[in-house]
Parts: structure tokens; sequence; C-alpha cells
């Protein structure tokens, strides 16, 4: 039982990765690849959660805390040049 | 039992985690996706840090759970604001059915200030009233 709710979480987490690269490739502007960006992020995460549950390995979870931190930091520096940059006209 | 927690909030928190993705596609603007990404998405991976802190149940582990959804709940709600921020400076059309634009005119590109906001209507019946 456990092992299918493992799975389960995998297989749903690849389908919400597979949807967010899909709104990374699709656009249409640069601020929703940073918005899928971050999403991304958070689905690591959530595997990195799903892994230490099932290997046991409990020092990932600190891989996963500096994730959320990096995450954060990428989507500011993205917000913060693309707003120096002014108005653009993207596809 | 631990197992079968564990379990609820790993499935819970992977479906909320495709909600967010689902948001992500299907919302026509930008405010609306990062409106469905940040909050189901913040949601979902802490729903499965909960799991792993239930999972270990050791002192160590829950901290650095707790740490991580500390971290997530601090830090996404700024990511949005800036991202939005960023997005509506640099011109990222909204929706052609969205009903109001309140800084619409109002922004001023080169100086990033905004304008004072119009007149509030003054209640001239309670003026009188006062005589």
């Amino acid at each position: 039982m456990f092992d299918i709710a493992i799975i389960a979480a995998n297989v749903l987490l690849s389908i919400a990765l597979v949807l967010g690269f899909w709104r990374l490739y699709l656009g249409p502007t640069l601020p929703d690849r940073v918005v899928a960006l971050e999403l991304i992020a958070s689905l690591t995460i959530g595997y990195i959660a799903v892994y230490v549950i099932s290997s046991g390995r409990t020092p990932f979870v600190d891989v996963a805390m500096v994730l959320a931190l990096t995450a954060f930091l990428a989507a500011v520096g993205f917000a913060r040049y693309l707003e120096k940059g002014g108005h653009r006209d993207d596809d | 039992m631990t197992e079968f927690f564990t379990g609820l909030f790993l499935v819970v928190g992977a479906a909320f985690m495709v909600v967010a993705a689902l948001g992500l596609v299907r919302m026509p603007d930008l405010p609306m996706r990062l409106h469905a990404t940040t909050k189901a998405g913040v949601l979902g991976a802490g729903l499965m840090m909960v799991g792993v802190a239930v999972y270990f149940g050791d002192g160590g582990v829950t901290t650095r759970a707790v740490a991580v959804i500390g971290f997530l709940l601090l830090t996404a709600p700024v990511a949005a604001h800036a991202i939005g921020r960023a997005g509506y400076f640099v011109g990222v059309p909204l929706w052609e059915h969205s009903k109001t634009d309140e800084l619409k005119g109002r922004y001023d590109e080169k100086t990033h200030t905004l304008e004072s906001p119009p007149e509030m209507h003054e209640p001239a019946a309670k003026d009188d009233a006062s005589h």
C-alpha cells in the first residue's frame, strides 16, 4: 500500500512536470516562463521529499531547503532584470 | 499508521502540484497563472514536506522539514509579487475579458512612479448635517 502511494506521488509529480514544461515551451512572454520555472523548482522539492522517504537518506532534506532559497533568488533576479529592461514586445 | 499518513500527505501534496500545473497551463494571463502556481504549488510542496516529517518522526528531520515549509511560505509570496510587478511593468497583456486595470495610464515607465489616485467623492450630505 505504501509503495503504491509513493508510485502515485511520483506519477502525479511527473504529470505536473510535463505540464510545467509545456508552459515553459509555450510562453508566450518571459514572465510566464519565469512562473513555470518557479513551479518546476517546487516540483523538484516534491521529488526530493518522495526520494527521501523511499530511500531513507535524510540528508537530502537539506537539498530541498537550499533549492527553495535558490529558486526564490532566481525568481527575484529575473524580476529585477526584467523590470530594469523596461517595456518589451515579446512574441 | 505512520505509513498511512505519510502516503496520504504525499499523494495529496502531489495532487495539489498537479492542480498548480493545470492552472499554469490553462489560465489565460500572467496574474492568474501566478495565482494558481504560488498558492497550490506551495501547499503541495508543504504537504509533501509534512509527509517527510511524519514518516521519520525524528527531531532533526522534523526541524529541517519545518524550515523548508517556512522558507517556502516566506519566499513564494515575495517572488510572486516581484514577478507580477515586473510582468505588469514590461507590458504583459492582461486577459481580454479583464474588467478593471486600476494602474492603467497612471504608471510612469521612466521614473517607476504612480500618479496619485483620482479624488474620492466627498460625502457632501455629512458636511451639511454637522451644522
